[in-house]
This record gives structure tokens, C-alpha cells and sequence, in this order.
């Protein structure tokens, strides 16, 4: 089944087959540009479109139409002459622009011209008490199952958390019949006022109208309780209930799942690996790259597109993913661009994707309690490292993310950081009163995911190869 | 946990879990699969032993690594089911040889 790419040298290299990705590659190939589209799940779509072209949910009604975009947009992809590989996870990026990509067990190597990455985003860590028992989950993760297997939860649901993704999530399952208990809304009451300014820009985005509707098809149905200022999950091995503190009242429910969402930050493993630079971002608290208009990163030849370029959205990524490769189509092939929208139309595009987004961004930033645990929440997850494992290492001298793998081993296990890094690095910012920025993240390489020994061992090597590693 | 849409027309796939036969759907993935069987398919970490479920179903949180096929340590929520594929439930650290 696994197919290694067909040649060494592409003109374009697209890592990610979400909204970005698709864009991106079926635009580059249109130009006439050799493009290979990389993709590590079972079919293309990424998160967004989540089995977009095998979804057993086939009441269009159902998922929505913002789901059932993505079907163009694999149609245009598969139109265009773009190779792509599904089940491909890439592994290394270099500077050089040399890809390594782990496929069906075996790792193949191949060189770009350009490289567009769209790795999207994952959610943020929700750390609180019990947040690692089986029954507890991310919201995305129960819409991952309802998309690519018509799966609903069952059992006594609770959803908790804040953001779009939420409401949409809670809509989806009562349209497929799921059950849903209680929604426990997180959202900090202050953020309303501060997203006040930013209002009407969303009130004339498409954003108002679509959220303002799936809350009150909700909120028909199920108990929300909003204002929710604490949250913990308990149980012996399993989930068996879930208490909060709304209005200065505890209360505690029983339950078989809690999905947990509070918005979504980009995915900067393999960015980071490959030396981008990157910086805090204070309004979507995360890691962001720094990227000229084009995406164009810090490393000459990368470009980022997507929420992997700051979560701007799936509109606003695909509109990303076109700028990127257009960009790259005029440095590599200039007389083919001609064809494609021109780079003001797609800045104008973008502008329109983004709009409404500052007051999302406002109205959803996490309160500090349910980013920044303490006592014995766990943050590293692997290595089932807690909050006050962290402060007790830098009441001992550690001063940022790196130097905390001595002394606990967190971000070293098969995550790689992927669940605890931005929890460290603002438990540490605090503990030590330093900004995020100054703390930094940790230091990222390649092998960005897990991959067998004997994979790297079997990898053909020169006599030169052997020569460099083996003494005598 | 979760059951299905009775609009699921996939054809039924049939895996073993730990021996027992669990009748997943074409496109499944292994994680999905074991989540939807209603059998216990908690794995225990390697640290510490705690039991987990898939997290985050989208490769990135490594809480649902199982054994496929003798093969320890995959991510299931990125492999899909295949007919007679067997599935053991990983408690703690892989085991060298699998």
C-alpha cells in the first residue's frame, strides 16, 4: 500500500494536507511546479475536513457546510498534478531543505526547492486535576471520531472548556444523536469587556451569525453553566465524575466523559526543528514563527501557511496556503504566476478570512488557572511529571524548559512536548517572574516523531557514511 | 463511551482484541475501533503504570500506543483497521522483540 515518493528532487515540497495544505500543493501543481504533498493521516483533510473524502456522516446537514468546503478542495488537488502521500510522517527538515519521511516502516529522503509547511494547530493542554484519566479527552478528539466514524458519545457527557470549536462540536453530536449531560463554560466573564472594542468587526464577520445560531441550537438542549472559574475530573482508573466552581458554587456530577477544549495553538514541532525563528504571541498565548507577507520563515526557502502561522482559521489558511505558494511559484517558474490570482486579490481574501478574529482571540483567551496548573496536576503527561515537580526544580536552579529535561525528563517523552510545552514554559515564566519569551520553549530536532532504530539503521549510507561514524 | 450513527453503512472489519474478535468498520482507526468495542482497552504507562485512553486523536498526545500485528508502541489513532488484525492492549513499556 505505501508508496515512497516517485523522485528525490521536487520543485515544492507541502507538509500537511489540511486547508493550507491542500491549497497550497494544488496551486503550486497547477503552475506547473513538481509538488509533493506529505500528509501523516489516513486520508487528506487535516483536522478541519477530518476524512472529508470517507466521512460516514453523508447528511450534508449534519457536519455543515464549512466541513464540506474541503471536498472542493481535495477535488481541485486531485485535479492538479500534485503528488500526494497519505501515511507519510515527516520526520526531519532541515535547512538545507532535505525532508525526511517515515512511510509504511520505511524512511524515504527527499530535497525541495521549497518547502510550504501546513501542520495546522492542536489543541492547547488543559491541565487540570485528573485531566490524564481515561474518559477525559479533547473536544477534538470526539469530533475526529464523529467525522471519520460517525461516533457519538454515549455515555454521561460533560464538555468543558471555551472557544468556536466547542459550540460547533456540541451542535454536531446532538445533530447525530449523541448524548451531552452539561456544557461548562470556561470563558472568563472580564474577556467580554475586552473584546469589546474588537466587536464590531465580528459582528460583520460570518463568524457572528454561525456561532450566534449553534449556541442557541445548544443551548436549546442542553444545561450550559457558564462562568465556570475551577475544574477537576476524579475517579479510580476511570473517569467517574467532574466538579466546578460557577458562582462561587461547587458543584460535582457524575460522568463517563469530559471532552476539554480551550482553543487551539499552532503545531511548531517540526518549524522549530528546523530552526525557525519563532515568538511569543501574548493575545493567543502560544509560539507563532515570524513570517514576512508571503510566510515566508526566518529560513530561506520555508514558508508556513496555515494555523501553523497563527491560528487565523480554515478559511483564513486557505487563503494562506495559496499566498504561500503563489510565492513560491513566482521565485521558481515567475511566467506561470501570471495565471494564478494575483498576490493583492489573495491579501485582500486574507484580510476578509481574518476579520472578526482579534475579538475571538480576546473573548477565548484561557484564564490562568486552566493554562497554569499547581500542586499535583500533571503537566508533562509521558513522563507523568506535576506542577509542583516543576516549581520544586526551580527552587533548585532551573532556569527554562531546556534545562527542566535534567532534571524531570519533561518534553522527552514520545509527545516530544507536544501536551506540556506551553504549560512549561508559562509555569516557569511565572514562577521565576519572567516573560514567556525570556524563558523560551524547548529545544527542538529531529527526529520530530518517534521512529524504530532499526528504521534509521536500514536508511542506504555511503561508504563516506560508514567512514564518518566507525573507528579503526 | 461512544456508539455508533445508525447511518454508518461501512462494511464491518473484523479484529482481534487480546485475542477477541471485535467487529470494527472499514475506515476506522485502531483507536477508534477499540473506543467504539465497549471493551476495556486502557493501556498503562510506562512510567508509573496509570491507565490511559486515547487523548487527543490526532497523533500528537501518544496515549493511545498499542501493539499491532506484534508491533509495540504504534500510534493507533493514525493506523487504520485491517481485516484479522491483532491488537493487543500495551501495559507499560514495549517489550523488546514486539
Amino acid at each position: 500500500m505505501s508508496v515512497a515518493p516517485k523522485r528525490d528532487d521536487y520543485d515544492v515540497v507541502v507538509i500537511g494536507a489540511g486547508p493550507a495544505g491542500l491549497a497550497a500543493a494544488a496551486t503550486s501543481a497547477e503552475a506547473g511546479l513538481s509538488t509533493l504533498l506529505l500528509d501523516e493521516n489516513i486520508g487528506p483533510g487535516g483536522q478541519v475536513f477530518r476524512a472529508i473524502s470517507s466521512t460516514p456522516v453523508t447528511d450534508r446537514n449534519q457536519l455543515g457546510a464549512d466541513y464540506w468546503v474541503g471536498a472542493d478542495l481535495v477535488q481541485s488537488l486531485r485535479a492538479s498534478n500534485a503528488e500526494v502521500i497519505q501515511r507519510a510522517t515527516v520526520w526531519s527538515l532541515d535547512r538545507n531543505l532535505d525532508i525526511a519521511v517515515s512511510i509504511g516502516g520505511a524512511s524515504a529522503f527527499v530535497k525541495a526547492k521549497r518547502v510550504i509547511l501546513a501542520t495546522g494547530a492542536l489543541e492547547r493542554p488543559f491541565p487540570i486535576p485528573g485531566w490524564t484519566l481515561p474518559g477525559v479527552m479533547t473536544a477534538g478528539a470526539a469530533q475526529t471520531m464523529l467525522k471519520s466514524s460517525a461516533l457519538v458519545p454515549d455515555g454521561r457527557t460533560v464538555i468543558a472548556g471555551q472557544g468556536p470549536l466547542l459550540w460547533l462540536l456540541a451542535a454536531q453530536i446532538l445533530r447525530l444523536g449523541g448524548r451531552i449531560d452539561r456544557i461548562l463554560d470556561t470563558t472568563e466573564r472580564g474577556n467580554y469587556f475586552a473584546a469589546l472594542p474588537h466587536a464590531f468587526a465580528f459582528l460583520t464577520s460570518p463568524y457572528f451569525a454561525k456561532g450566534l445560531s449553534m449556541m442557541r441550537e445548544v443551548k436549546a438542549k442542553v444545561q450550559v453553566v457558564s462562568g465556570v472559574t475551577e475544574l477537576a475530573a476524579s475517579g479510580d482508573g476511570q473517569l467517574a465524575s467532574v466538579s466546578y466552581v460557577a458562582g462561587g458554587k461547587r458543584e460535582t456530577i457524575p460522568a463517563d466523559l469530559l471532552l476539554l477544549h480551550q482553543g487551539v495553538v499552532p503545531n511548531v514541532n517540526l518549524a522549530m526543528a528546523a530552526g525557525i525563528e519563532h515568538r511569543w504571541d501574548d493575545l493567543q498565548l502560544c509560539w507563532s514563527p515570524v513570517l514576512d507577507a508571503s510566510g515566508n520563515s526566518s529560513v530561506a526557502g520555508i514558508a508556513i501557511a496555515g494555523d501553523g502561522a497563527g491560528i487565523g482559521g480554515a478559511n483564513a489558511a486557505v487563503v494562506r496556503g495559496r499566498i504561500a505558494a503563489r510565492a513560491a511559484v513566482e521565485a521558481l517558474a515567475p511566467a506561470a504566476a501570471a495565471n494564478l490570482p494575483a498576490m493583492a486579490t489573495l491579501r485582500s481574501d486574507l484580510a476578509k478570512a481574518e476579520r472578526g478574529r482579534l475579538f475571538l482571540d480576546t473573548l477565548f483567551r484561557p484564564a490562568p488557572q486552566f493554562r497554569i496548573p499547581s500542586g499535583d496536576t500533571i503537566v508533562c503527561r509521558c513522563e507523568e511529571v506535576t506542577a509542583k515537580d516543576v516549581l520544586d526544580s526551580v527552587a533548585i536552579g532551573a532556569t527554562g524548559p531546556n534545562q527542566l529535561k535534567a532534571y524531570r525528563r519533561t518534553g522527552m517523552g514520545p509527545c516530544q512536548g507536544r501536551l506540556c510545552g506551553l504549560t512549561v514554559t508559562e509555569l516557569m515564566a511565572q514562577a521565576r517572574g519572567k516573560t514567556p519569551q525570556d524563558i523560551g520553549y524547548y529545544r527542538l530536532r529531529a527526529p520530530v516523531k518517534p521512529i524504530m532504530l532499526a528504521e534509521l539503521a536500514a536508511v542506504p549510507k555511503s561508504e563516506a557514511d560508514v567512514k564518518a561514524v566507525v573507528r579503526g | 463511551m461512544f456508539r455508533r450513527s445508525e447511518q454508518d453503512e461501512r462494511p464491518q472489519v473484523q479484529i482481534f482484541v487480546d485475542g477477541v474478535a471485535v467487529a470494527a468498520r472499514q475506515g476506522d482507526t485502531v483507536s477508534a475501533a477499540l473506543l467504539a468495542s465497549g471493551q476495556d482497552a486502557r493501556r498503562s504507562t510506562a512510567v508509573s503504570g496509570a491507565p490511559r485512553l486515547p487523548y487527543c486523536m490526532m497523533g500528537v498526545c501518544f496515549d493511545c500506543l498499542v501493539t499491532i500485528d506484534g508491533v509495540g508502541n504504534r500510534q493507533g489513532c493514525l493506523v487504520p483497521v485491517a481485516e484479522g488484525m491483532q491488537i493487543e492492549i500495551q501495559k507499560g513499556k514495549r517489550e523488546i522483540g514486539k
